[in-house]
This record gives C-alpha cells, sequence and structure tokens, in this order.
C-alpha cells in the first residue's frame, strides 16, 4: 500500500474503509539467517537497510513488548548533526543526510521538521565552546551560525533579556536541526522492513542466547527457541541484560532521563531552545504541547519514571529562560531507560562471541542516530565489517584507552555523562 | 527517592551526590582487572548497591536499593562495604 495525497482524499470520501494493517503478525519460524533483537528504532531499522540494502530477508525482529514501545517513543525527538569530536562528527552528519531523504525512501510521513537549533550562551568560556563547534560542524559540511544577542533576539524574542544572574550572549544556531515524530519513525522502518519480508515478531522477549564453541547459534525466547547464523542485540536500556545471557558484561550503566508536555497551546516556540546554565532545552509538538526536559536524575535506574528533584530543576531552568510559559499546565512527565557509556558516545562492533553483534551505548542521544545506526549496524551485520561512518564506535576503546569520544570533556566514567 | 545516610538516617536525595556501583579497587597496574573496575557493570534490575556521598556529613554511603522500584533497603558507610 502506498500513501499519497490523492489516497488520502479517495479514503475521506469512502468512510475510510480501504486502510488495512500496514504490517503482518508472523508467528516466529524455527530459524533465520539474522535475528534483530529488540524492536526500537534502531532494530527496525537495522532489519529495513538489511533487507534494502543488503538483500538479506531472512531477518526476524524480537521485540517483548509491543514495536515502538521503548525509548523511541519516549524521546523529545530532536534531531541534529551539532556534534565536535572525529567518530561522533561524521556519523551524525551521516544520520541527517538520511533523515533528510526519509520520508521519501519509506512513503512514510515521520514529520521531519527542520525548525532549526538554537544552543543558548550565557558567558566568554561557552561562546568560545560553541564558536569552536560551529567551526567543527561548518568543517564536516553542515550548517552552523554564531548568533550574537540581538541575532538570538530576533528569533527568539520571548526569551527573558532582561534576566542578569544568567544573561543571554548569544547561540549557536544549527538551521538544518529540528525534530521528527518519534512514533512514525517506528512505524515507518517497521512498514519497510515487513514489506521487505522481514518478520516482526511482537511480545517475544529474548531470555537466552544459545552459544557454542565460542559462536552464537540461536535464542531462547517466551514464544520458543529460535535459531540464527547471525544475532543483532539492539536493546537500547536493556542492553546490559540481553548482552549477560551471552556471558558478556557491557561499560554500559542504565539511568533514567525524564521528559515533560505541557497542554496544547497556541504556536509560540517555533524552534528547538536549549538553556546553556543548568540543562532544558524545549520544542513545540504539532499538537501544540510544549515538549521538554533536562538532565539525567543521575543514578542508575530501570524504573522508567524520574523523581521530583530533577523535575523542580527542569522547571526552574524553564522559568529563567522563558517565563512567558510559566502559566502552561504541565500534562505529563515520564522516563526512559537510558543506555550510559563512560564517555557518552555509543558502540556498534562485534563481541567475542562469534556471530553476536552489538548496537549499544545511546545515552540520552540515540532517536537523531536512528537512521545512521541502523544503517551501519546493518552493514556491520551483512559484510561484518565496519561502516565507515562508524569505524569509531568500538567496544574496546575503554580497554585499550584508544579513540574515547568525550564530548563534554569531563573525563570517560560512568557517573559524568 | 528518599537515600538513607549510616548516620544520618533517610534524607532527601537532593543532599547525595550519586559515584556508582560498590566496588572494590583491584591492585597492582593497569590490566584488565582495573577496565572492569572503571567500565564494566552488573547494571542489575533489581536490588543494588552503590556508592553516594552524603554532603551534610561527609560521608560516603554505600546504599542497598532497588533499580526497578527506587525502593532504598537501607546504607553502610563505604569502608564497612568490602
Ligand atoms: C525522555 C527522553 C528524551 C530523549 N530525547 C532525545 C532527543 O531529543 N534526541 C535524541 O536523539 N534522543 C533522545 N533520547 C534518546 C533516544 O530515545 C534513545 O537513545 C533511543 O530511542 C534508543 O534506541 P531504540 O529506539 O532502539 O530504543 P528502544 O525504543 O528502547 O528499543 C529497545 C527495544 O528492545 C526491547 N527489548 C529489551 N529487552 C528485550 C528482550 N530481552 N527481548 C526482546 N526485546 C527486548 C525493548 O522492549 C525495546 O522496545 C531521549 C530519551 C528519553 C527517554
Ligand atoms: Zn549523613
Amino acid at each position: 500500500m502506498r500513501y499519497s495525497g490523492w489516497r488520502i482524499i479517495r479514503e475521506a470520501l469512502t468512510g475510510n474503509r480501504g486502510w488495512a494493517p500496514v504490517w503482518r503478525d508472523p508467528e516466529p519460524k524455527s530459524a533465520y539467517d539474522v535475528v534483530i533483537i529488540g524492536g526500537g528504532g534502531h532494530g527496525l531499522a537495522t532489519a529495513y537497510y538489511l533487507a534494502s540494502v543488503h538483500g538479506l530477508r531472512d531477518v526476524a525482529v524480537l521485540e517483548k513488548g509491543y514495536l515502538g514501545g521503548g525509548s523511541v517513543g519516549r524521546n523529545t525527538t530532536i534531531v541534529r548533526a551539532n556534534y565536535y569530536l572525529p567518530g561522533n562528527s561524521e556519523f551524525y552528519s551521516h544520520s541527517l543526510k538520511l533523515w533528510e531523504g526519509l520520508e521519501r525512501e519509506l512513503n512514510y510521513n515521520v514529520m521531519h521538521s527542520q525548525r532549526g537549533l538554537i544552543n543558548l550562551f550565557h558567558s566568554d568560556g561557552q561562546r568560545d565552546a560553541f564558536a569552536r563547534r560551529g567551526n567543527a560542524m561548518v568543517n564536516q559540511g553542515d550548517d552552523a551560525i554564531l548568533l550574537d544577542r540581538e541575532g538570538v533576539r530576533e528569533l527568539l524574542p520571548y526569551l527573558d533579556f532582561g534576566q542578569v544572574r544568567f544573561p543571554i550572549r548569544g547561540g549557536l544556531y544549527h538551521p538544518r536541526g529540528g525534530t521528527a515524530r518519534h512514533d512514525a519513525v517506528a512505524w515507518g522502518y517497521a512498514r519497510g522492513a515487513d514489506a521487505r519480508g522481514v518478520d516482526l515478531i511482537q511480545n517475544c522477549e529474548v531470555t537466552g542466547i544459545d552459544v557454542e564453541g565460542g559462536g552464537v547459534t540461536g535464542v531462547q525466547t517466551t514464544r520458543g527457541p529460535i535459531r540464527a547464523r547471525k544475532v543483532g542485540i539492539v536493546t537500547a536500556g536493556r542492553s546490559g541484560q540481553v548482552a549477560a545471557m551471552a556471558g558478556l558484561r557491557l561499560p554500559i550503566e542504565s539511568h533514567v532521563l525524564q521528559a515533560f508536555v505541557t497542554e496544547g497551546l497556541k504556536p509560540v516556540i517555533d524552534h528547538v531552545v536549549s538553556f546553556g546554565m543548568g540543562h532544558f532545552y524545549i520544542s513545540q509538538s504539532d499538537k501544540g504541547g510544549l515538549v521538554f526536559g533536562g538532565d539525567l536524575d543521575f543514578h542508575a535506574s530501570y524504573a522508567a519514571r524520574g523523581n521530583l528533584p530533577m523535575a523542580e530543576h527542569v522547571m526552574e531552568a524553564a522559568m529563567t529562560l522563558m517565563p512567558v510559559i510559566g502559566k502552561a499546565r504541565v500534562l505529563r512527565s515520564w522516563g526512559g531507560i537510558m543506555d550510559m557509556t563512560p564517555d557518552g558516545s555509543p558502540i556498534i562492533d562485534r563481541t567475542p562471541v562469534g556471530g553476536l553483534y552489538i548496537d549499544c551505548g545511546w545515552c540520552y542521544g540515540g532517536f537523531k542516530a536512528v537512521p545512521a545506526s541502523g544503517f551501519a549496524f546493518a552493514h556491520l551485520l551483512a559484510q561484518d565489517r565496519p561502516h565507515p561512518t562508524a569505524e569509531a564506535f568500538r567496544l574496546d576503546r575503554f580497554a585499550t584507552g584508544r579513540g574515547l569520544m568525550d564530548e563534554e570533556g569531563t573525563g570517560a566514567q560512568h557517573n559524568l555523562h | 527517592m528518599r537515600l538513607s545516610c549510616p548516620h544520618c538516617g533517610e534524607r532527601d536525595r537532593r543532599e547525595f551526590t550519586y559515584k556508582g556501583a560498590c566496588l572494590t579497587p583491584p591492585g597492582g597496574d593497569w590490566g584488565a582487572a582495573w577496565d572492569a573496575y572503571l567500565h564494566l557493570r552488573e547494571n542489575p534490575a533489581g536490588e543494588t548497591r552503590d556508592l553516594w556521598y552524603h554532603e551534610p556529613c561527609g560521608t560516603w554511603a554505600a546504599v542497598t536499593r532497588d533499580t526497578v522500584s527506587h525502593a532504598v533497603a537501607g546504607s553502610v558507610a563505604a569502608r564497612d562495604a568490602r
């Protein structure tokens, strides 16, 4: 089934009776070439590119809940390519290019909106850091504009420019940055993968990984054993537990990150804006809700809900930066499980177990990475060598100390990112 | 989540700074044991013991708590935790 404007008009005129389920609900087969564990954004994108780029169609995605029920449907949807360090920089640049063609590629409206991202700065030191970051982005071929205070005022007149404790000195403007509809990204990749023959199997939790003679032979699931030539672990916040099924211990600690949304309002925030003093970032969804968040709660957690101190901090930052939103009522808040690595950068690599591959460590920034991560992980699974855009995401970089990518410059230590 | 300090009892979470899993540093030079100590984690969903610094009294506390329910079972001074 192809989507088009014409199709929508025809369905509207005929009572919307022509729509059908967009993917199958197959029974698991007893064996596949490739089994992907985890039906989040990264797992679904991996399956899609395995089928579309590498022609591998004997593939299953095993999801313990429902497709898109994990962090891919819980994030604040910011898509950007403003990373600084080699390794990250080219990867996220590639990802943004894939985003820009994604709706045509998938024939699916993921509501990718390049509304522009502005990271504010409040001191000379921050300005220097953002100037360097902007130069790195331009060198990578992406877009960055350093705005002074007046430049920011022109774009964001509603900010509190009279505020003296954390004065707004300017911002780094990334016009191609923006947001997308998170669920639609999962659904679009799911539909594309299913159409190419991939089995998407929901309510199927992987409970064991079978290893014989140092190589993977399949998985145990709540819907029976499934044999596989190759297995990819793409379980984000649950990576540690799934890897443990193969006897591996990962450089990962799972933390909680919260997000908040208000009642729907008329358009007020046109861009994605982040505050440089205290962590706070905000955008407005197409439904009108203000979507915002801040830092991790900063302790290991699988609760998928946060604590009040961080909620308070986020509200305080909001009121400091833009008191204009102070009367908006918060409708909901929630948390997601973040797979934090010591240096804050991801892992896409082989594991010490033959035929077992892993894509994890997305921390709080893995939504924007969905297309490029799926692309690179599919390449690794199919070709058994890393894709050039993701070569730096090695599992052994902590053990060797070579190639750490610590964007924040705080040190490659678990409690610092 | 309210954490407990071995000296001060149950206190507001904001009085504490999180350090991470309560592990014993290995002796000797750099090697696999140091990599494991610094980087690799059990990362359990359920009961865990981690280190928190209680700022008002300056104690390093080893807190036993549940990462799924956020229930806190108690704590001992870090030096007694090994
Ligand atoms: C509040 C919040 C805000 C965020 N904001 C942003 C943002 O603005 N921009 C950005 O780029 N990123 C953001 N992120 C991060 C981003 O959402 C994640 O990094 C990314 O979604 C993780 O990858 P995923 O989509 O594959 O994970 P998930 O959707 O979590 O997928 C993993 C899947 O694996 C399944 N699974 C786990 N264990 C098993 C098992 N044993 N068997 C079978 N299946 C299993 C889970 O059920 C889950 O569906 C945010 C995250 C949160 C929580
Ligand atoms: Zn105390």
